[in-house]
This record gives structure tokens, C-alpha cells and sequence, in this order.
């Protein structure tokens, strides 16, 4: 059943995550771009807008992008949002099909990041020694990176984890390697993850510490890639073939938050809050609970992101998500699979790529078209990226009936 | 007198940041706080984040608190020494940033839930012979 106001994404595809040094960045938003708009059997002439994302280069991607794959003179909305900025640039094309002012959209996410190092940290040169000079709004004489805590990405994700452990016990660096070493289990299947290894729990624990409790391969991918989507609403989509309306898979929720003020929040990023209220906004949304979804591609950045994020996005009841872990169920034969394409650690996260990345993954299994690592019957899911500073994307999307 | 000496130690003695206070006693952390909402800001704020109230006073943090969460970074950014405890300390209500310092570096001394204090420490005395003091908390 197509209603006229639903919105569907019609095509979608992601590149090859992983070093691309044949193709910059252009190229593989390009490559993403006319995949996702094959798939969904229309072309650049369909789209009546276009979103798209990229935090590395050097601005403008979307413009960049049409001089590859079609210049028609639509509305080009280039996004930035962190690690959401993929999922931005979704709910971007989403909302001016709401607004009415558009049938068909794209949406774009790409970013060269193969080599990037260490995400994070240093801040601005301050006073070189010969005199302390005070600068910024905390009148800092010298970096406070590493004097001051720390600005590392697996600083800052490793404190995350910790903070929830030391609230509900249980969690220890032995139960963090262990969502690792599920997630490269998971990997081995994908062959689009940047890297598709099978670790042992030994291996992880005994691999280079980056920030405790995550060891490197705790740690979420720098590589290059991209992903594309093309949405459509559903008055349009009825005049296409049944065949689209068949692959075509249904937005039952988009939404997107910012973090609101908490009294920790000035001090640690509280990627808690922010997750919880886009969640409970998309169930009630798509009227559906956690109960419904037959899997989650969920914003692992580190393995102790992965733990909150069962609480936050409802999966376990509060303070449980160790529970939850230990049960079984995110493993891709358990109760609730939870990124069953090896999530960021082992697929990679080209940052502004991977909002759009976790919801092709999510599509994929609705098609039934996921190959060995086919979610068997997967009728709902949920795709959630959360970058900091902050905003978070969460989408729920249903099978067609068609 | 007593202010003269004040002045005169600020001439020679500068906090790393602006929320460490170093006078004759103890060195202490401040915030800004709303007069509205009683929301804590390290910061200059244009606004309260929490109620958007434009009014704050200055009051102070204790000294003495609770690590909630911690890590233990091994790999930084150039420059930075490597490892180090980064945490968050739960000052009497007041969640707060720093290091921990005057103890080993590995989860074995480090736990979450246990009692620190603030310390400081030199940074270095410049070219004019100021010296910039930092700070950190230790087990307590
Ligand atoms: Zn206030």
C-alpha cells in the first residue's frame, strides 16, 4: 500500500569502502551517484533536488558532483553535520519532498579519508613558550589537549563507554572487545567493508592500545567512500513500474537531533540524550517499538559507543545493554542483529558517507538482496549515526508490499 | 597588603586557563553560573545554554570530588605526552574535566569511583619569568 505522503527511497547504493587512490573525491560521490540512480531506473532529469555532504574537501561537493553526472539547475543544499552529515543530507532531500517542492531527490555523503590518522586532539597553536598569552574563551596560555583531558575521538568514545559502566557495572574492557570482536566476525561477509578479517578476542585486547579500553581495532576505519540514495514520494512512486514499487523501501521515520543542554555536556560530549530523543521521536513516528525491528545499523565509531547505544535506541531496557550483549542477541544469528555489516570498525566510516552507508545496508536486507549475510525475512530496520559536537540521524524503514 | 601581594604574584604566575584561580590559598576552579537556572559554564557564555538567561556569577568549584568515567590515552596528537588519564570528576555536583596526575597511568590505579583533589603543576616559566600553572587531580 503507497500512500501519497509516505516517502520511499527508490534507489541506493554504496561504494567499495577502503583506500580508492585511483579515484578522488568527486569521482567517488560520482560513482555512488549514477549507481543509486541506475538503481532506482530514473536520472538526473527526475531529480528536483540535491543534498549532499563532505567534511575533508574543500566545499561545494554538490556542485562539483553535477559537473561529473548532470548540471540541470536544481537546488543544491551542501551539507555539514559531523559524522551525520550523510544522514543530513537524507533528511534534507526528505523534508523538500514534505515541503511539497519536490516528487524526487538525492542524497549524497562522500569523503577521502584512507590515512587520515587520528581524528581529533592538538587544537590550535597557542603560545610558543617565550609568553604565556591567553587565548579563546577559556584564556588558555597553552593547548589543553592531553593537559585538560583529552579531544581524541577514542578519548573522548573510550569515556562514553566508561561513564556507562561506571553507572550500570558490568562493562570492562573484556566485554568492549567482545562487541569488537563480533562486529569483524560480522565483516567477514561484506564484501564492501574496507576490511572484512575475523580477530580473536585476543587479538583485539592484545593489539595496539589507542585510549582504553579501545585498541585500534576497537576503533572505527579512516577509509575513502561513498554512498547515494534517491527518495521519492509516494504519489510519484505510484506512477512508476511495480517492479520499483517492489524495491522501493518505505521511510517510516527521519529524524534528526541536536545534543540539548546537559549539566556533564561542557565537559564530555553527551551523545546520550540526543540519541534517545530521535529514537523516541522515530518509534512514535513510524508507530512502531524496538520489538518490531529485525536488524539495526547502529553508529559504532569504538566498541564502547556500540554499548550505550543498545540503551539509547531502546534495544534493552535502561541499564541493560550488557544484558542485552551478553544475551546473544545483537550477533547476527541473535534476537536483534546489530550491524551485520561489520558496522564502522571493520566496514569504515568515511565520515560524511556513512549516514546513507548504514541505511543501504538496512535496505539491502529489506530487498532480500544481501546475499551470505541476508537478515532471513527482514521486514523493518533501523539506521542510526551520531556525530559529535552534536547531531544524530535515526531512520526506520519497512519492507514494500508491493 | 594583602592585595599588593596578589598583584604581585599574578605578574609572576599565570593559570593555564582562566577557570584556575591562584591566590594565597589553595589554587580553586570557578564557572560562571546562571543566576536563573544554576547551570555551570568553564566559559564565557552569550547566553545560559540551559534557560537562556544572560545573567552569571562567578562562584567556586570544590576541590575535592568523584571520577566518574576515565581513559587512558596512548596515542595523541604531535606533542602531547603520552600516556595519560583523562577523566571527568563529579566535584560536589559540578562535572569536571582534567587529568589525573601523581598516579600510575594503568586501570589497575585507576578506577572509576574513586576519591581525587585538585594539584597543579608548572608548566614552564617564560621569557619574561611568568610561570604557567596548570592543573589536575589526584587520588585523595
Ligand atoms: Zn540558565
Amino acid at each position: 500500500m503507497i500512500n501519497d505522503d509516505d516517502i520511499w527511497i527508490l534507489g541506493i547504493n554504496m561504494t567499495k569502502f577502503g583506500k580508492r587512490p585511483d579515484l578522488d573525491t568527486v569521482d567517488l560521490a560520482a560513482e555512488a551517484t549514477m549507481a543509486a540512480l541506475a538503481d532506482g531506473g530514473v536520472t538526473m532529469a527526475d531529480m528536483d533536488v540535491l543534498a549532499a555532504g563532505n567534511l575533508m574537501g574543500r566545499g561545494g561537493i554538490g556542485q562539483q558532483l553535477q559537473k561529473q553526472v548532470g548540471q540541470t539547475g536544481i537546488p543544491v543544499f551542501n551539507v555539514s553535520n559531523a559524522c551525520a552529515t550523510g544522514a543530513t543530507a537524507l533528511r534534507t532531500a526528505i523534508m523538500a519532498i514534505k515541503a511539497g517542492e519536490a516528487d524526487m531527490g538525492l542524497a549524497v555523503g562522500v569523503e577521502k579519508l584512507a590515512g587520515a590518522g587520528l581524528l581529533g586532539g592538538g587544537g590550535e597553536a597557542k603560545s610558543d613558550g617565550h609568553h604565556w598569552e591567553p587565548n579563546g574563551r577559556y584564556g588558555a596560555v597553552a593547548t589543553t589537549d592531553g593537559r585538560i583531558g583529552t579531544d581524541t575521538m577514542p578519548g573522548v568514545f573510550a569515556q562514553v563507554g566508561m561513564e556507562y559502566g561506571h553507572k550500570y557495572g558490568g562493562a570492562d574492557f573484556d566485554l568492549f572487545a567482545r562487541i569488537s570482536e563480533k562486529n569483524h566476525a560480522h565483516s567477514t561477509l561484506n564484501p564492501l567493508a574496507a576490511y572484512s578479517k575475523r580477530f580473536t578476542l585476543d587479538e583485539i585486547k592484545d593489539d595496539i592500545m589507542i585510549a582504553y579500553p579501545n585498541t585500534r581495532p576497537m576503533c572505527s576505519a579512516n577509509c575513502d567512500g561513498a554512498a547515494a540514495a534517491v527518495v521519492i514520494s509516494g504519489e510519484k512512486l505510484k506512477s512508476l513500474s511495480i517492479e520499483q514499487q517492489r524495491r522501493a523501501v518505505k521511510i517510516k521515520a527521519s529524524v534528526l537531533t541536536s545534543d540539548p543542554w546537559q549539566e556533564a555536556c561542557q565537559v564530555l560530549p553527551d551523545v546520550n540524550t540526543l540519541t534517545k530523543n530521535a529514537a523516541a521521536t522515530a518509534y512514535e513516528a513510524a508507530g512502531v517499538g524496538p520489538e518490531d525491528l529485525d536488524l539495526v545499523e547502529l553508529h559504532d565509531c569504538f566498541a564502547t559507543a556500540e554499548l550505550v547505544h543498545y540503551d539509547n535506541l531502546g534495544l534493552c531496557g535502561e541499564g541493560n545493554a550488557v544484558d542485552f550483549f551478553e544475551s546473544g542477541a545483537p550477533w547476527r544469528d541473535g534476537a536483534l542483529p546489530v550491524n551485520v555489516s561489520g558496522g564502522l570498525q571493520s566496514k569504515g566510516h568515511p565520515i560524511s558517507a556513512t549516514g546513507i552507508a548504514n541505511i543501504w545496508e538496512v535496505c539491502h536486507h529489506l530487498r532480500d538482496e544481501a546475499g551470505d549475510r541476508q537478515i532471513q525475512g527482514a521486514t523493518m530496520g533501523l539506521a542510526h549515526v551520531i556525530g559529535l559536537g552534536s547531531a544524530c540521524g535515526v531512520h526506520i524503514l519497512e519492507k514494500s508490499a508491493a | 597588603m594583602a592585595s599588593v601581594e596578589v598583584m604581585s604574584d599574578t605578574a609572576t604566575r599565570v593559570p593555564l586557563v582562566d577557570y584556575l584561580v591562584l591566590d594565597d590559598g589553595d589554587p580553586y576552579l570557578v564557572a560562571h553560573e546562571c543566576t536563573s537556572c544554576g547551570a555551570r559554564f568553564f566559559d564565557r557564555r552569550n547566553a545560559c545554554a540551559s534557560c537562556f538567561s544572560t545573567e552569571f556569577q562567578i562562584v567556586k568549584i570544590p576541590r575535592e570530588g568523584v571520577l566518574t568515567t576515565f581513559t587512558i590515552v596512548a596515542f595523541a596528537a604531535p606533542g602531547v605526552e603520552v600516556p595519560f588519564v583523562a577523566g571527568v570528576i563529579d566535584c560536589g555536583g559540578t562535572s569536571v574535566r582534567g587529568n589525573l596526575r601523581n598516579v600510575p597511568a594503568d586501570d589497575d590505579h585507576v578506577r572509576t569511583g574513586m576519591n581525587v583533589r585538585l594539584t597543579t603543576y608548572s608548566l614552564g616559566t617564560d621569557d619574561d619569568g611568568v610561570e604557567a600553572i596548570g592543573f589536575g587531580f589526584e587520588p585523595a
